[in-house]
């Protein structure tokens, strides 16, 4: 395997074991609470689903776009995505924001779970419900990360090792200490893929612009591939400067107690 | 239609987020990429670098804007 194709892998496992994680979370608090026959079932669903949203948008994507709007549509979405992590991550490192807590969110999850009323059906649809959306939703994130990188990068497959590699990794964690996965550094995560995506995405938006130039070919980097890790130096340093900077008080005012809205979880 | 306003929903979080500033940032970056593309102000290697510099200074001023107005409030 190449660099770039290493690369691609560890994005895509990254990006895909972070939304495992959480999704996750909520399979496991609908389980342990009310019912783990519907809450696999509502996971199953959500995961064929996803499979059939896959197929249809890959191959749509690929049939009706040249590559260099390809590039410059999913670039630039990539990029919109990427940096919207990145701007949570550094937020969260520099205090700002209240970090991703998976154990809150499970003890959210279980309240609700307990407050719903019991159905007298076999299939409890609460539990199904809220397994079906949690999964879909975040494996959408996956689903869109593994598409974008896997066509950009003219390899789906090693895109698509890399999150199930990682469906299997965190269902291993999930099911040896049948518990919230919260010891895992999530934020941390977080900060890498909104990196990896910012570098990749700034590439290739860049690249796509190609689209309205006469001959519509995608324009050349520097140094080709070489760009991204360019790009990721970039945003690397940039983030810490934002970090550092944030961190400092504003006023001297010893403002210990944060504001509602940045105590609330935020996704 | 009750899923066509979830998916609507799905995807106006996926794009705009809680930060609409990214979104615009990333646009008016790119707008003016192709702007300087137009007029012919770099050759090719130039414009990529310039279209990364423009991107990174558009998320940090978006990001500037986005801290402001806390700083004031403490």
């Amino acid at each position: 395997m190449t660099a770039a194709t290493w690369g691609l892998v560890i994005a895509t496992f990254v990006a895909c074991f972070v939304e495992m994680v959480e999704a996750t979370t909520i399979v496991m608090a609908m389980g342990f609470t009310r019912s783990w026959r519907s809450s696999l079932i509502g996971t199953a669903v959500a995961l064929v689903a996803l499979a059939v949203v896959t197929a249809i948008l890959g191959y749509a994507l690929t049939t009706f776009l040249p590559e260099s709007a390809l590039q410059l549509a999913i670039g630039g979405l990539l990029l919109i995505f990427g940096l919207q992590w990145l701007r949570k991550a550094i937020l969260r490192a520099s205090g700002r924001k209240a970090v991703h807590d998976e154990d809150a969110i499970y003890r959210e999850e279980v309240t609700a779970a307990k407050a719903a009323g019991k159905g007298n059906g076999g299939l409890d649809m609460f539990s199904f419900m809220v397994s079906f959306k949690g999964v879909f939703l975040e494996g959408m994130e996956v689903v869109f990360i593994v598409i974008t990188f896997g066509l950009n990068a003219k390899n789906v497959p090693a895109a698509s090792i890399g999150a199930l590699v990682a469906v299997v990794v965190v269902l291993i964690l999930a099911f040896a200490m049948k518990r919230p996965l919260s010891m895992i550094n999530e934020n941390m995560l977080k900060y890498g893929v909104g990196l990896l995506l910012a570098s990749f995405g700034s590439y290739w938006a860049v690249e796509g612009i190609g689209i309205f130039q006469a001959d519509h070919q995608s324009l050349t980097w520097p140094g080709k591939d070489l760009a991204i890790v360019g790009m990721l130096i970039v945003w690397f340093l940039l983030s810490r400067v934002f970090i550092s900077v944030l961190r400092k008080p504003a006023t001297p005012t010893p403002a210990t107690t944060p504001a509602p809205a940045e105590q609330e979880i935020a996704k | 239609m009750k899923f066509l306003k979830s998916f609507g929903a799905f995807w106006y979080d996926f794009i705009i987020g809680d930060d609409w500033k990214i979104a615009v940032a990333v646009v008016l970056s790119l707008a003016v990429l192709l702007g300087a593309m137009s007029m012919s102000l770099f050759g090719e290697a130039g414009l990529t670098v310039f279209g990364g510099v423009v991107i990174v200074v558009a998320f940090a001023i978006s990001l500037a804007i986005d801290v402001r107005p806390k700083n004031k409030k403490n």
